[in-house]
């Protein structure tokens, strides 16, 4: 690996470098060897797409996480014990993705948490002063009053507020400054400003880790670019050497054969069964036809599977006849009940057919479990087992029998995918085909690639608005990424 | 600097309000009230409720909810009214040592992630058993030097009122001012955020609820420096005065957003109540039902300037 300039005679250390940091969650592995050396002086781009393990390096490089092999050094000195406290004494400093203030408390305040060594009498001058400083440095004329209370700061005047935050100096001064997708909600002017910034902290001698998904401000800011994927490093080179279009070709995975191609077909006579307008391109589903929602995660796809239920389900009332299934994504937050039993947890969407004068026929009950133990496989003795005696991959298996054993003509479906193995997808990806296949719409939004390419037909998602719409021999990995991707078209 | 009023100036204008309006309606009904002796009948049993209310707030500041207040502080009373009149040498440290159990409390709920509320509910059990062993009946007396605090005669102003306007003052330096409070606080909006600077949030924790019991011990002590003997039962009602009288005051459930100022307001108007619903001599039936219509009007009141705040906000 080699810095971006080389320096004569004793170049200095590296502000923080990680070897071959390995972690795995489970049987992810979240990163596989990697090797990050940051100078001082340099602004390295980390791109790559969702799960590339982007977060997860950022994580151990501000202390978050301790890697399960390999370590940081910091100076050129190895650290044993990394941790949060040794990180910021280093200068390593991290804006995060989520806005990580406290919105309940002013803006003077937050900046007291994220000094601790700014105590003592008179730390609201201090902290003040530190603050107004730094957020006079980085936005001119911002208008943004440090007594305010955060939750009441518009998200633009948040994210300054962390920017800020993450470049005052109170005692320890910032060196690496790491900024996970500064920009997203700012506007074009406050982009600038910060990234004008960015070059003027870099050319006094600190160091940036800038993650984006909009690749021109990448390509335009950074001296370095590190792309990830899978959680390795794929590819390292000064920004020079890569165009929009090759950026995003890296992300994406070697070709792979089109082994699980779905056969197209036709759908345009069948009749909509769903519509929504939204400010960028309209969404549209037909009876049959599996539709993929694709994209960075968090850009609005679940907001649209939101609306689409709101939509399609009554508001007060339980309506008799279902018209929407919604398979969750995160089991433990909205998905099983953790206490009943499989059949209670798979049953609980149909109770209306399966009782009679609003008591729940036992028999009818039980009939269909089994039905649906052996249609699609779960794998237990019994279905009065409890729900959390089952893999991840089995429990994944009664949320999607929940929702396909309702009349309902429509399923949407929330990356149900995630942490579930290769052999329960298969056989998911069959289920679902066949009952397309029979009549139900399917919309589907998925953080996996390999389940998109699956979808008759895909609405990219940028922002919280459908940006592009692929069908038939369109869906494929590059264009998707593309249309992912702000400035990749170019 | 601009002159729009802060978000915590809003929120502390409903309470101030339900307040005036409500002692103004007082003064109505009975002129006579309108007096320094008046003023602290009405006010002086605020006190320990004021004391109480600014405890539930600390819990409530890390999102916790603690449903043994009334129990705890009437333990106190119990402790106040024996052995701290008797030998304080030994109530001294009980008291210390009840303090500390409550900052314990606070580490074992973090530590273990166990909701607050069923912890508490369950010490509630063990605080009255406590008291329980201590005064099987009413009795016991106020230690001399409590029974002069709540009873002086200051010039001006009755006790009950300087002693309400300290505790406010008091509470609010500590929990709005200082960089404890900013950290307490700060661990109800995010406690993530909090631990990824590089604080303890456990430490955090415990010292709130260690302050909260600190300020239940002094109510507890209060109470009995008012009526000058204990009973196992005699502040039980204060759990859910306290939680009613720091929502009432601007505070909220959850997200580190309370007010200290307000939650003392808030106890001042749910006394008042009482007295103002004596005054209109609604019949003592009815007396519990109204103070809780009161309640609800005050509630919808703010709910619907939140809803205000939030609208202006989106715009």
């Amino acid at each position: 690996m080699k810095p971006s300039m080389p320096t004569p005679s004793a170049p200095p250390p590296p502000i923080i470098e990680v070897e071959n940091a390995r972690i795995s969650f489970g049987a992810v592995k979240a990163l596989d060897g990697v090797t990050l050396q940051i100078m001082p002086g340099e602004c390295v781009g980390l791109v790559g797409h969702n799960g590339a393990g982007k977060s997860t390096i950022v994580n151990v490089i501000n202390g978050g996480l301790t890697p399960d092999e390999g370590g940081v050094s910091a100076n050129g000195n190895a650290i044993d014990a990394y941790g949060i406290n040794v990180a910021r004494a280093h200068g390593v400093r991290c804006v995060f993705q989520e806005l990580s203030l406290c919105p309940n408390l002013t803006v003077v305040e937050n900046a007291r948490i994220v000094h601790r060594d700014l105590g003592g009498a008179g730390w609201r001058g201090r902290a003040r002063r530190i603050i107004e400083e730094s957020l006079d440095a980085v936005f001119p004329g911002h208008g943004i009053d440090s007594g305010e209370t955060v939750g009441a700061l518009s998200i633009a005047e948040r994210q300054m507020v962390e920017i800020a935050m993450a470049f005052s100096d109170a005692g320890t001064a910032p060196r690496l400054v790491i900024l996970d997708e500064p920009t997203s909600s700012l506007d074009a002017s406050l982009a600038k400003q910060m990234l004008a910034h960015v070059r003027r902290f870099v050319a006094a001698g600190g160091a940036v880790i800038f993650i984006s998904h909009i690749l021109h401000e990448i390509l335009a800011t950074a001296d370095r670019i590190v792309v990830m994927k899978d959680g390795r490093i794929v590819a390292e080179r000064p920004a020079g050497g890569f165009t929009a279009h090759s950026l995003f070709e890296t992300m994406g995975s070697v070709a792979k054969g089109e082994a699980a191609r779905r056969e197209s077909r036709d759908l345009a006579s069948a009749p909509l069964v769903l519509e929504q307008a939204g400010s960028g391109l309209p969404f549209t589903a037909r009876k049959g036809e599996i539709v993929g929602l694709a994209g960075l995660s968090g850009h609005g796809q679940t907001e649209m599977l939101m609306k689409l239920h709101a939509q399609r389900s009554g508001n007060w009332w339980p309506r008799h006849d279902p018209a929407v299934a919604f398979v969750a994504g995160d089991r433990r937050l909205n998905g099983v009940f953790e206490l009943w039993s499989i059949l209670k947890n798979l049953s609980i969407a149909s109770l209306s057919d399966l009782s009679r004068q609003g008591f729940v026929n036992d028999e009818a009950e039980e009939g269909r479990g089994e039905d649906w133990k052996k249609r699609i496989d779960i794998r237990t003795r019994a279905m009065e087992n409890p729900i959390l005696s089952l893999s991840g991959g089995n429990q994944q298996k009664v949320l999607f029998a929940r929702a396909l054993s309702t009349r309902a003509p429509v399923v949407l479906m929330d990356d149900p995918m995630r942490g579930v193995d290769v052999g329960t997808k298969q056989e998911v990806y069959r289920i679902v085909r066949d009952e397309a296949a029979a009549g139900r719409t399917f919309v589907w939004y998925s953080t996996e690639m390999e389940e998109v390419c699956l979808c008759d037909r895909v609405y990219v998602f940028r922002e919280g608005v459908i940006v592009a719409e692929l069908a038939g021999g369109d869906v494929n990995e590059a264009n998707i990424l593309a249309a992912s991707f702000q400035g990749a078209a170019a | 600097m601009n002159l729009r009023p802060s978000s915590d100036t809003i929120r502390l204008i409903v309470p101030a309000l339900s307040l005036a309006s409500l002692l103004a309606a007082v003064f109505w009904l009975q002129p006579r009230a309108m007096s320094y002796i008046g003023l602290n009948l009405l006010f002086n049993l605020a006190v320990p409720i004021a004391l109480a209310t600014i405890a539930q707030m600390l819990i409530m500041a890390v999102n916790n909810l603690d449903l043994s207040m009334g129990a705890f502080v009437s333990f106190v009373a119990c402790v106040a009214a024996t052995f701290l009149y008797d030998s304080p040498l030994l109530g001294v440290p009980i008291l210390v040592a009840a303090v500390a159990a409550y900052a314990l409390l606070g580490v074992v709920i973090h530590l273990r992630n166990l909701p607050s509320i069923v912890v508490t509910l369950g010490m509630s059990f063990i605080w009255t058993g406590l008291a329980v062993l201590l005064l099987p009946a009413p009795g016991g007396h106020a230690p001399e030097w409590a029974r002069w605090l709540m009873t002086a005669k200051p010039p001006l102003m009755p006790m009950a009122i300087v002693a309400s306007i300290l505790i406010a003052l008091l509470a609010h330096f500590i929990v709005m001012r200082s960089s404890f409070g900013v950290l307490v606080r700060g661990v109800g909006g995010n406690e993530r955020s909090v631990e990824r600077a590089g604080w303890s949030a456990l430490a955090a924790r415990a010292g709130a609820y260690g302050l909260a019991g600190a300020f239940a011990v002094a109510a507890g002590i209060a109470l009995v420096g008012l009526t000058t003997s204990a009973d196992a039962n005699i502040a039980l009602r204060y759990t859910l005065l306290s939680i009613a009288g720091v929502i009432l005051g601007g505070g909220e459930f959850v997200g580190g957003r309370v007010s200290p100022i307000g939650a003392v307001i808030g106890a001042l108007t749910l006394t008042l109540a009482g007295s103002f619903l004596s005054f209109l001599r609604i019949s003592p039936d009815w007396q519990i039902g109204a103070q809780g219509a009161i309640l609800i009007i005050v509630l919808a009141l703010r709910l619907f300037l939140n809803r205000i705040e939030n609208r202006e906000r989106r715009r």
